[in-house]
């Protein structure tokens, strides 16, 4: 029984440690898709006396993905009725190039400052849209969720500092009598420590082993990504392979850094 | 004959520097069964503390089974303990381990094959009359069966040396006679240096062994 508690406690504490960073993940990778969402959905217009090639302005812009020409067709039929066939002709013929460019990424207002202030230094280019003042709320909606998760990963760093302050001091009372006790009758240090290392690597592979039992239930549950869905974010709450393989990493990093401090600690009583 | 301890102008201290042991020279043969004597505080404990290499002399010489304990690096240290058994008051057992995985400990220490050391085991409990508790943890027994358990695990690995601090310190007058019996059977069939530190030697004893008197930081032989 009291061998089962030695157990639970370094297995809670990594539990708690490992349950907050995949709750960070999964609040991560909301963001990032939030900021895919954002990215596919903005473009800058430009307007241009002359064709663009595709492949001159995204070797001379690395922010820019794509240029697609936006046919001005649609608003010429609407004029259809109110105009002869000789004007529609001179008015197609007179009507500027309209693009539409695609980014490698979300820009910031500062990037988009300097994109439009180099596409029109181009001869061609008569006219730049960045919509910045749309872009802005939207971006500085993004930088306050970015900025909230931080806090987080920073709380995380603090508790997980904190969990394992406490262990150290659970464990140097567990193990130091009986590593003296070794000491007394000659255990190289090797010896003294592995029962800690033992432990230490059996509660790490328990405690991950948990976490993705979890986290896997709650995938099977499905209650998580359809509240992501609602708001068009399609999030991994759970990847099975680099998270799983994550989660045994930081636990046994953890547990044998634990081993390692406490045996740093450790003073043979006098 | 050998001599298993030599001391030679030897000096102990803590790190406040107060001096416990000053100058003091003796040596114990082996095969010697030694008592240790002296009021509380006088420096008994220091001096075996010395003995198993947990203080190191602050002056003099200190020789232990052949091993120089000035200065002494750890794997000579361990070297050594391997070849000690010690015995305190408070038993020093190892909780969460049972009786015969206590008493295993010097053998696994030393490398023994697990068979080997199983007999063993049953041997030396049997020998201190505990072989039908070797399953028990050390909190099951009495204070007067875990000192006999500890005496077990220090005969286990045939050390050429028992160091005894206060054996008796907590038994009652049978179980203080066990480890007494114990301890000459140790010294008397085993051949194996007996050092003990004690407050009280039994009257059966006292006029067959050597007895260091500890008093003002000077040990003196009583004869």
């Amino acid at each position: 029984m009291k061998s089962l508690k030695n157990h639970f406690s370094l297995i809670a504490a990594l539990f708690t440690i490992l349950f907050t960073i995949q709750v960070y993940q999964i609040l991560d990778r909301s963001i990032s898709s939030y900021e895919e969402n954002l990215r596919a959905n903005y473009s800058i217009v430009v307007i241009s006396n002359t064709a663009i090639e595709e492949a001159s302005i995204t070797s001379k812009f690395s922010l820019i993905r794509s240029i697609e020409e936006i046919s001005p067709e649609k608003v010429i039929k609407r004029l259809e009725k109110e105009m002869d066939k000789t004007s529609l002709g001179l008015l197609r013929a007179s009507l500027p190039k309209f693009y539409k460019l695609s980014l490698e990424h979300y820009p910031q207002p500062s990037e988009i400052e300097i994109l439009s202030a180099q596409l029109l230094n181009m001869k061609q280019i008569k006219r730049v849209e960045s919509f910045s003042q749309t872009h802005d709320q939207i971006y500085k909606l993004l930088l306050l969720y970015k900025g909230v998760t931080q806090i987080f990963a920073f709380a995380i760093l603090i508790v997980t500092l904190l969990l394992i302050a406490k262990e150290m001091r659970i464990w140097q009372f567990q193990h130091q009598e009986r590593m003296n006790i070794m000491a007394l009758f000659g255990a190289p240090m090797m010896l003294r420590s592995a029962v800690l290392f033992r432990l230490a690597i059996l509660d790490a592979i328990i405690a991950a082993s948990l976490i993705i039992a979890t986290f896997v239930l709650i995938i099977n549950a499905g209650w998580v990504e359809p509240y992501f869905a609602d708001i068009n974010i399609h999030v991994t709450v759970f990847d099975f392979t680099t998270d799983s393989f994550m989660h045994f990493g930081i636990a046994l990093g953890l547990s044998v850094l634990l081993a390692l401090m406490l045996i740093a600690n450790h003073k043979e009583e006098v | 004959m050998d001599k298993v301890i030599i001391a030679k102008d030897l000096t102990l201290s803590y790190n406040n520097n107060e001096t416990i042991i000053n100058q003091c020279s003796f040596d114990i043969n082996s095969g010697d069964f030694v008592f240790i004597t002296g009021a509380s505080g006088s420096g008994k404990s220091t001096l075996l503390k010395s003995l198993y290499g947990a203080l190191s002399p602050k002056q003099g010489d200190l020789v232990v089974g052949g091993v120089t304990m000035n200065n002494i690096n750890s794997k000579k240290l361990n070297f050594l303990r391997r070849h000690v058994g010690i015995v305190f008051q408070d038993y020093k057992l190892i909780k969460e381990w049972t009786i015969e995985k206590n008493v295993m400990l010097p053998l696994i220490i030393s490398g023994y094959a697990k068979d080997v050391s199983e007999i063993q085991v049953q041997k030396l409990l049997t020998h201190v009359k505990l072989n039908h508790q070797l399953g028990k943890y050390p909190l099951e027994l009495s204070g007067g069966e875990q000192q006999r358990v500890a005496m077990a695990r220090a005969l286990a690995h045939n050390p050429i040396i028992i160091l005894a601090d206060e054996p008796t310190g907590n038994l009652d007058d049978y179980s203080s006679q066990v480890i007494w019996n114990l301890l000459e059977g140790a010294c008397k069939q085993l051949k194996t240096t007996v050092v003990v530190v004690t407050h009280h030697i039994p009257e059966t004893m006292k006029t067959d062994y050597k007895h260091l008197h500890i008093e003002h930081g000077s040990i003196y032989e009583v004869s």
